[in-house]
């Protein structure tokens, strides 16, 4: 099996494998990483479950290769709380009720950061569109609506 | 009797303490298990509905690279027993569903082979190598047709497509009859229940581990029913009850799909066996839409005998449930609970229901989120509008006119249950105050009047909930609990309830603080390791907090009992004496807590005579009777004349589980559920073609609910508490999706009612009501509305004033 070499800086430290060239970014941080809380959820880019964020944008990561990442900066779930103190998003999602299985979440609030840094002050209805390409199953949305209003008014 | 709160926590909406995991990734589920030398399998599955299985030729796949083994039917079915399944159903034809296919695929989806290899892609690559020749065979794919004479069968061997029969009726079926033949009228229609995906977002999967040593075996598995699938394990790998512990991880949802032992936790417990290895595998999407249960799927005629004034006699139904190739768990179940439902809260004298389980070439339906009883309260409810449009009465008068009053309770049901407490009227009146009842009905007229289409639905649902008493349910129905407070003074609260999103680690401590008069932060509550939690009935049917939550009440007062000798002892004082608030026993000036109380207990030198040392007690709760949550939802919907497309414009719940544990957590579940009914009221239908082909194979092709599909809610509840606890409570964990689905359905169906269409079965999506606008026509292609009784005035203005309503927290 032929490999290659990757390098990410993955939530600020640099990680370098040899990896198969059709390895998914979500296996690479998984699997080599051993950053277990971004989730597989479908495979084919609906659910978002898998979503990181790339250079500041929230991607889908069960659907790129770890090779198409290589010198890129990935933020996952892992690196949102900081020196011990959870992300504004965390916080809020904890305080609305934003969770119940939690399966959707890590996914769910990446999206959610990057929507916050094009729009301040989002609506509601700016956050449901927002949102369109996470699934959740658990809440019926509204919860994580309240969340991401809430993280808005508490950046 | 319901007690009143004993401390700061139960009753308080409180963020959750599972939370701080979740939110930074560091919950483990199944796929975040790794354990050294793991082995991963891939599933070779049938892409027929139906064929013989003419050779299979794995040379390829087990020489690849990584691979360890591959696995037909023939190499493992000797050793692994069948599928079982618990429901009480005795005249059930079970056509013994193997681990693997034997010689012939039944249903897409159908695993034929299993590769096993040292990492997930070697894994999927042998399973792709696996070379499967397929002879197909007819189909059978319509349940009507499946039944009728000379049709195709599903299963050849069992010479019919009939898995079961099941009745229910009223005693006297003469007098049904009766009360139909005095009927003034008998309103007639035909419904379907579209077949359904439930989706946990977290697919299924499991590790499994055999330690040779000990000669036991541990299954990791994303489950709801850890306890249970421990119980049926032994029955399919050899490895005895007590040889085998269960762990459900944290689990990412089940909605009912991982109610279930299934063949994959089977198979890799065998194989770990086998290879002396730990085996793992993760479900994929596209196996999850094909391979795990899918819910609903029943084809219902119903008939209700009416008077002119709006009086409902009596209900008839034969109802068939596609249950598709093999029955799982509990799939002869989820029909039964319909008919037990049927009559929804209604003071109909009589019912009869027949069902016809019927096997096609599909996947098996099962229990997703209600299980029966959204089913029962669509029909009934929509019911009831077309007696309401058929009688040109108000829908909502009809409601009131044939509802239990709260003084009628405990009312006894055409349908052989007792509902246990109830306030309809109170539910009613509070929904429709809130959605400001009155300006809701001017805002329909002016939108007619503008020529949109605009329509309100109502529903006032009751559930059945908390399953169940034992006598009830095919294996126990009791729950098991288990606390201790430690030598620290801390406790440890242990559930056989195991919770999968539910927040029972958050509501139990509240109980348990509360009851103890401990700090919620002193409290621990553990779950899902069958080593750990040693018996339970695990989380279905909403009945963990009911039933686990009062496992561990009494529990509590076992402990809270002990210690009072103990205390007395300390203080030199009666036991009878003592006052408990707050953690300390006191009397005469003198008290003592939980920091001393547990030492002493553990420590057994201070301690009064025949006192059993430490402080746990265990408790099995066996309930008396099911609870009845019951409620009543309203919904306004706008319809898109050019395209179709419904949207909810207003969403009013009032739902009443009794006394709430934790308000924030109970509005969680209900919008959750909600959500899960405008997914089947609106887009959701699992497709099977003709060839029994999977079309919504992927979520690309199946339309869940996303968050700009969720309308704003208008909230509120009642409190009516179950006199069958001493909690009160009643569990809520499906009430959004029974309530929600017949109101939704309704109010478009009120849209549409000024152009003559007198029903359309769900989903309603943007075609099938562009159709219906088009030709005024219901599914079928007839029974439009008469003309003359189109403009006919449907709901009234009502008195929604400051009338006798219980508080609830609007």
């Amino acid at each position: 099996m032929t490999t290659t070499p990757v390098s990410i800086e993955v939530n600020g430290e640099l990680q370098t494998h040899e990896v198969e060239a059709r390895l998914l970014l979500v296996h690479f941080l998984r699997d080599y990483c051993d950053l277990t809380g971004t989730h597989v959820g479908c495979e084919t880019s609906i659910c978002g479950a898998c979503t990181v964020q790339i250079g500041g944008k929230a991607v889908k990561s069960c659907t790129l290769f770890a090779v198409q990442a290589d010198g890129e900066s990935v933020v996952t779930v892992e690196g949102l709380a900081r020196d011990g103190q959870l992300h504004a998003i965390q916080q809020a999602f904890w305080e609305c009720h934003g969770l119940q299985c939690g399966f959707c979440t890590p996914g769910m609030m990446m999206t959610a950061v990057q929507l916050l840094a094009d729009i301040a002050k989002p609506t509601r209805e700016q956050i449901a569109h927002g949102l369109k390409g996470n699934l959740c199953r658990c809440t019926g949305y509204t919860h994580i609506i309240d969340a991401v209003e809430r993280a808005a008014g508490a950046q | 009797m319901a007690e009143t709160s004993r401390g700061p926590y139960v009753g308080k909406s409180m963020k959750r303490v599972e939370d701080p995991r979740l939110i930074q990734g560091l919950a483990t589920y199944v796929d975040d298990l790794r354990l050294p030398g793991m082995l991963h399998a891939a599933f070779v599955r049938s892409p027929y509905a139906h064929a013989r299985v003419t050779r299979i030729n794995a040379d390829a796949a087990r020489s690849a690279p990584g691979v360890v083994a591959v696995f037909v039917g023939a190499d493992v079915n000797q050793s692994c027993g069948v599928v079982p399944c618990a429901a009480d159903m005795p005249n059930l034809k079970n056509p013994q569903h193997r681990v693997l296919a034997d010689g012939r695929v039944y249903f897409v989806g159908h695993a034929v082979a299993v590769a096993v290899a040292r990492d997930p892609y070697a894994a999927r690559d042998a399973a792709l190598l696996v070379d499967v020749d397929y002879e197909p065979l007819p189909v059978v794919t319509d349940p009507e047709r499946a039944i009728a004479s000379g049709s195709l069968l599903t299963h050849p061997d069992l010479g019919t497509n009939v898995a079961f029969e099941w009745s229910l009726s009223t005693g006297d079926e003469a007098e049904l009859e009766r009360l139909f033949r005095s009927a003034d009228r008998i309103v007639r229609q035909r419904m379907l229940h579209q077949r359904l995906t439930p989706t946990a977002i977290e697919p299924r999967g499991c590790v499994a581990s055999y330690h040779r040593g000990e000669q036991s075996l541990t299954l990791w598995t994303s489950t709801q029913i850890p306890h249970l699938v421990r119980t049926l394990l032994p029955g399919m790998i050899g490895v005895p009850e007590n040889k085998i512990r269960i762990v459900a991880p944290e689990v990412g949802g089940g909605f009912g799909s991982k109610l279930n032992l299934y063949i994959e936790e089977a198979l890799c417990s065998h194989l770990a066996m086998r290879l002396g290895a730990p085996v793992k595998w993760i479900e994929t999407r596209r196996e999850n839409m094909a391979s795990t249960i899918h819910g609903r799927d029943q084809i219902g005629e119903y008939e209700v005998a009416v008077k002119n004034d709006g009086t409902l006699l009596a209900i008839k139904s034969r109802t068939i449930a596609d249950i598709g190739a093999y029955p799982q768990l509990l799939t002869p179940a989820v029909p039964t609970l319909t008919g037990l439902m049927l009559t929804g809260c209604y003071k109909f004298k009589a019912m009869k229901m027949d069902v016809i389980g019927v096997y096609t070439n599909k996947m098996s339906t099962d229990a997703y989120r209600g299980a029966g009883r959204p089913e029962a309260t669509y029909l009934i409810e929509r019911m009831v509008d077309i007696v309401a449009n058929e009688l040109k009465m108000d829908p909502v008068q009809v409601r009131r006119l044939n509802s239990p009053k709260p003084s009628e309770f405990p009312f006894a049901t055409a349908c052989g249950l007792t509902y246990d407490s109830g306030n309809y009227e109170g539910a009613l009146t509070k929904a429709l105050r809130i959605a400001r009842w009155n300006d809701l009905l001017d805002r329909r007229a002016r939108a007619r009047q503008e020529g949109k289409l605009f329509g309100v639905g109502v529903s006032t649902y009751v559930e059945i909930c908390a399953l169940g008493p034992s006598k009830a349910m095919s294996a126990g129905g009791w729950e098991w609990g288990c606390v201790r407070v430690e030598f620290s003074g801390k406790a440890t609260v242990i559930t056989g309830s195991t919770p999968h999103g539910q927040g029972q680690e958050t509501s139990f401590a509240q109980i348990a603080a509360d009851r103890l008069g401990m700090p919620i932060e002193d409290v621990v509550v553990l779950h899902g390791d069958t080593n750990v939690a040693h018996y339970g009935r695990d989380t279905y049917g909403s009945r963990a907090t009911v039933l686990g939550g009062t496992a561990i009440v009494m529990c509590i007062d076992k402990i809270l009992a002990k210690t009072r000798t103990l205390a007395a002892h300390m203080l030199d004082v009666k036991p009878d004496d003592l006052t408990f608030e707050g953690g300390r026993f006191s009397a005469k000036g003198k008290s003592v807590g939980w920091g001393d109380l547990a030492p002493a207990a553990y420590v057994a030198k201070n301690i009064p005579p025949r006192f059993e040392p430490g402080l746990e007690a265990s408790s099995f709760f066996e309930p008396e009777n099911f609870t009845f949550p019951f409620g009543t939802h309203i919904a306004a919907v706008e319809i898109d004349r050019e395209t179709g497309e419904a949207r909810i414009v207003k969403y009013v719940a009032v739902d009443d589980c009794g006394p709430q544990i934790n308000p924030l957590l109970v509005e969680g579940q209900v919008q959750g559920g909600i959500a899960h009914s405008i997914g089947q009221v609106l887009f959701e239908r699992t497709v099977y073609d003709e060839q029994g082909q999977l079309v919504t194979g992927e979520l690309m092709d199946y339309a869940l609910p996303r968050a700009h599909d969720i309308p704003p809610y208008e909230m509120g509840s009642t409190v009516t508490p179950s006199p069958s606890n001493p909690m009160g409570i009643k569990g809520v964990g499906e009430a959004g999706t029974i309530g929600a689905t017949p109101t939704i359905a309704n109010a478009v169906m009120d849209a549409l009612y000024p152009l003559g269409v007198r029903h359309l079965d769900l989903p309603l999506t943007p075609e099938k009501i562009w159709r219906a606008i088009q030709s005024g026509a219901d599914d079928r292609g007839g029974d439009r509305i008469p003309e003359a009784d189109r403009s006919a005035p449907r709901y009234t203005a009502a008195d929604v004033g400051d009338g006798a309503l219980q508080v609830g927290n609007v």
